[in-house]
Order: C-alpha cells, then structure tokens, then sequence
C-alpha cells in the first residue's frame, strides 16, 4: 500500500460524515494500523494503545482539516508517532519483553516515509501461532485483527468480560515471554500455519453461522467478520488454494441466510428453504471461487467442503441435489481430512443415494466409536434415519437425547416440534419447550465446546458443516 | 538469541527394568540431539538427567516428605537449557529432543536483566 498524506478530502466541520468516516476506517483499516503500529512499537500493548489514541485524535482533526485522502496512511503515521514518542519519552515505558519482529530483508521502514508495508499477514499468523489455544486464537483475532474491544468478543461468545479480558491478556504474555516472533512462516511451515488460521476464521463462521446458545440461530456480527477475514487473507494471499477454498466455503453457505430461518425465528431445513431468496450473486462468486480452489492437484479440505457448499446451493430443488457427487465429495473429503463429523455428514448424503438403512449402520458405527459422544447432530441424523425407516420410538427418543444437548433456542425449538409430531402420531401429549434452561454464560465458547455446529439439524448433508473432530484433533493440530 | 529450558516429561516405568540396548538406544538419542542442536543454529547450555522421583524429597513449609512435589504419571526426568532464535526456533528443536516414555515441554527463561 503507497500511503502519504494526501490533501484535505472531506469537508471540515461535518460531524457526522467525520465520525463515520473513522468508524469506516475503523472496520476495514484497524488490522493495516495496528499491524503497521506494532512493528515501531515492538509491543502489542504499546502499539493497541497508539492506535486507539490514533483513532480518537482522528476525529478531531479530520473535522478540523477534512478527512485525509489516504486514512489508513494518516492512522499509521500518527500511531507510530505515538509509540516513538512513548520510546523517546522513557525507556520504563517499554515492555520488560519486547515484540520479537523479525529483521527485513531490506532496511526497516521508516516511522514516516511514503510506502508503509503491509504488515497484516505478520498480525495474522503471531495472532494464531499453534502454540497458543485456540480459543486464545479467536479471542486475539478478533481483538487484533478486528479490532473489536473484549466487551463485543465475550458478548459473541456469550462470555463474560473479565474472561475474555484474561484471555487476551495471558496470549499476549505468551507471545512476548515466550518469543513468538512476528513474522510470516517460512514456506516450509506455511502449510500447516495457514490451516491454523483458516480454522480460527472458520471456527468464527460457525459460531456465528449457527450460534451455539442463546436466541438467535445467525450471529451475523460473527459470520460478517470470519467472511471479512477470508476476504482480506485471499487478498493477501491471492494464490493460496485452501484461502480460496475458505472463502468459496463461507460466501456459499451464506448465501442461504435469509432463509434458513422463518419470520418466527424457527429453523428452516435446508429441504425446504426458498432457494429463488437465496443470494445469487454470492452463489456465483463462490461457484467461480470453487473452481478455482480445486484447479491443481489434491484440493484441501476446505476446497472440498466448498465444492459440496457449491453442489447444495447451485441444485434447483433438494430433489433434485446431485447426492451420488455429494456422497463421492465426502469420500474425497473424508481421504483428505478424516474426522468423524465427516462421517456423520456422509451417512446423510449416503442415505440420499442407498437408503436411510444403510445409512443407519453407519451412524452407529460412529456412535460405537464414541468419539462423537455429546455431539447433538449425532443423536439428530440418527432420530431422522430412524423417522425415514418407521421406528417412530426409537426417533422420538434420540430427538430428546439431541434436546438435552441443543442450547440454543431456535434449534430446540425445532427439536421440540419434530418430538411432539412424532408423539402426536402415537397419541401422546405434546412435550413443553418453554422451560428449558438457559445458556449457561460459558456454554458459548469454542473451549468448552467438543463440538462445533451446524450439520444435520438445520441442514443435513450441509458442505458447511463444521468438521472439526473435536478437542482431539485440535490438540493434535496443536501439537504439530 | 533467547533461553529455553526443554523440560523432559516421561513415565518412568519406561526405564524401570531398561535393558543395556535401551540404555545404549537413548544415550545415543541424546547424543545425536546435542549434534542437531548445533546443526540447527542453537546451543545447549547445559542439559542433565535426574534420578527417578521416588529419590525426590519434598520440603513444604519446612515439613520433609518423602517422594516427588507431585505425583503424576509422567514426570520430570531431565532438562536442556538451551538457546533458539525465537520460540518456533526452540518448538523445532524440542522436537527433537528424545523422550521415548512421553514428550517435552519448552520453557522460556524469564528475562530479569530489565530490573523490578
């Protein structure tokens, strides 16, 4: 990015305009200034500091002389000349442990000169270093990268403050204390470092995709800003196949947000959504993202998800979805990523093309294996095999078992609906979903969470499914 | 440069009745990892195997104990002070560090050279 102070654009003394103007840049520039900051700072804290001092000074000054033609230059430079004067001013100032930046090939930049690196990529990959937990990763990324301060990240994850605040705080520590150097991974280490990240931006969309507690079923704070994310690191790193994979993946599975709820707020299953209010423009961005992501030898897991995303969104009916490609992707998938969550979406697309029983062996196969135990989806996909093959009871049975581990609302909603029609047909009473209990404050976030939603209930066999394999397979990703 | 310190964690059953050949097996192990240390641009500072925890005494408040300061499956059974460039420098030597019975963990040694 070329940045100088360009001349006076805007119209001083327009409040409004001004204060929208930093609201803008604080969405789409905070990560470019911070990351930028934190380079002359060589510190986090230090450089958060300066930016949101930048930010605040910003809005005087630009109803002052207009809004400058260049804000992320304008933000960057006042920011830096913060955390310079910080330095000048008194060396106790500093953290006892600086950020680790590591030396440019070429001349560090100046504080003010006319071209101010990009540095987001460096923000990105110290913000989801494996050697932090993962729900360390989110919480950073959104704070950092984001910009979102810690009372908006715990009310995202239905956490409190103070954990968050904690949680921020410790990741930071971790990263001078221990020496996570800021930096982008060598391309020897760029594979398994990228995957770190695209998981964070992925885990993002699904909460926010279907949120794990609480009333709503879409968070769309959450799923706006894991989609920003995937936007900015495919700009970043146009050529990366799995970014473009993650991308195709989130745009795609948005593109049916208007429609998976009814005016309600109930659930709405994927057979029987209005597909004519589905987003075209995005199911074509993400068809044509797609293709890309699995041009090229062996397309990662996210390319695959997204190609089964594409197949779900591009069919004209549910009918009418071409299960036997469905089913042969999750093959492809399950190959390239195993992961029971896989399975379980593949038993579902499996059904389509050889029945419910043969499709039932499978799930309880999965359910044997034990490593899906308190999953909600497992016992919901068993309750809908066990409703296609006349085994009301059994269903019934296993759509309570899913009630007892579904928080949020929406989906116990439906839950509740689907147990009560298959009582209603055995003569029972209905069952009462008012009184279920609500959320607990922690229940929200991915570290407490074996699982991550979003298959069977609301949309079966969904290419958006979550398939991360619980704290397993996170731990062992850590350990790589 | 900054300082780690590669903790060795390792169930100690493992080498309870250890035969020549392992005992042979993991001297050699650690030998090879001295070699690959320096191969890799770090530096051992020093690095020292302990005897098992039930020699271990614990002393709590003056109060002497028998045994480890805690009673776990794996348990320390040596270290390596070493230097690494950053912390994805030392996360790829310890793993390299031989642990047969367990694995490692890799600590950063505190900086106290800025004073308070």
């Amino acid at each position: 990015m070329t940045a100088v102070d360009g001349p006076p654009g805007g119209e001083g003394g327009d409040d409004v305009a001004v204060r929208r103007a930093v609201a803008d840049a604080h969405r789409r520039e905070w990560a470019f200034v911070l990351a930028a900051t934190a380079r002359v700072a060589g510190d986090l804290d230090l450089a958060e500091e300066c930016v949101q001092d930048a930010y605040l000074s910003a809005l005087s000054a630009w109803t002052r002389q207009g809004v400058p033609g260049n804000p992320a230059a304008w933000l960057t430079t006042a920011a830096r000349r913060r955390a310079l004067d910080a330095h000048r001013r008194a060396t106790t100032l500093r953290a006892k442990l600086p950020l680790l930046v590591e030396p440019e090939a070429v001349a560090p930049a100046e504080p003010v000169e006319e071209i101010i690196q990009d540095d987001r990529l460096r923000l990105v990959f110290t913000c989801c270093h494996p050697a932090l937990s993962v729900p360390a990763q989110v919480a950073l990324t959104l704070r950092l990268v984001c910009g979102l301060t810690t009372g908006e990240i715990a009310a995202a994850f239905l956490a409190t403050e103070p954990t968050i605040a904690a949680r921020v705080t410790r990741a930071k520590k971790k990263i001078s204390a221990a020496r996570i150097a800021y930096r982008v991974p060598e391309p020897a280490e760029l594979p398994d470092r990228l995957d770190a990240v695209l998981v964070v931006v992925h885990l993002l969309f699904t909460t926010g995709h279907t949120a794990p507690a609480g009333d709503r079923l879409v968070r769309t704070d959450l799923v706006d800003r894991a989609i920003g994310l995937a936007r900015m690191l495919h700009e970043l790193m146009p050529d990366e196949r799995e970014v473009i994979g993650l991308l195709a993946l989130l745009v795609l599975t948005d593109a049916r947000r208007a429609t998976r709820m009814d005016d309600t707020g109930g659930v709405v299953l994927l057979a029987d959504q209005d597909r004519s209010r589905w987003d075209r423009t995005a199911i074509t961005e993400g068809g044509a993202l797609v293709r890309e992501a699995l041009r090229g030898g062996q397309p990662g897991r996210f390319a695959v998800q997204a190609a089964i995303a594409a197949l779900h969104a591009e069919a004209p009916s549910y009918a009418e979805t071409d299960w036997r490609q469905v089913l042969g992707l999750y093959d492809v998938l399950a190959r390239v990523w195993s992961s029971p969550v896989v399975e379980l979406n593949r038993a579902v697309a499996l059904a389509k093309v050889c029945g419910p029983a043969a499709a039932l062996a499978r799930v309880d196969d999965l359910v044997a294996d034990g490593r899906l135990a308190g999953y909600r989806y497992l016992p919901v996909t068993r309750a809908d095999l066990l409703r296609q093959l006349g085994r009301p009871d059994e269903a019934a049975a296993e759509y309570r078992a899913a009630l007892e581990l579904a928080e949020n609302t929406a989906e116990r909603e439906f839950l509740a609906a689907r147990i009560a029609e298959l009582d209603e047909a055995d003569g029972r009473g209905r069952i009462e979903v008012s009184g279920h209990r609500q959320a607990e404050a922690h229940g929200g976030h991915p570290d407490h969470r074996p699982e991550l939603p979003t298959v069977a209930a609301a949309e079966p066999a969904d290419g958006a499914a979550d398939h991360r394999a619980g704290p397993e397979t996170a731990g062992r990703r850590d350990q790589r | 440069m900054a300082e780690y310190l590669v903790l060795i964690y390792e169930d100690e059953t493992g080498y309870a009745n250890a035969t020549p050949e392992l005992w042979q097996e993991v001297m050699a192990a650690h030998n090879r990892f001295a070699e690959q240390v320096v191969e890799q641009g770090g530096e051992i500072i020093s690095g020292r195997a302990l005897e098992a925890t039930q020699t271990g005494t614990t002393i709590r408040k003056d109060i002497v104990t028998d045994g480890p300061f805690v009673e776990t499956k794996e348990n320390l059974g040596g270290y390596y002070l070493i230097t690494a460039k950053d912390l994805d420098h030392a996360l790829a030597l310890g793993k390299l560090c031989p642990a047969k019975f367990g694995g490692v963990e890799v600590r950063p040694i505190m900086d106290t050279s800025g004073g308070q």
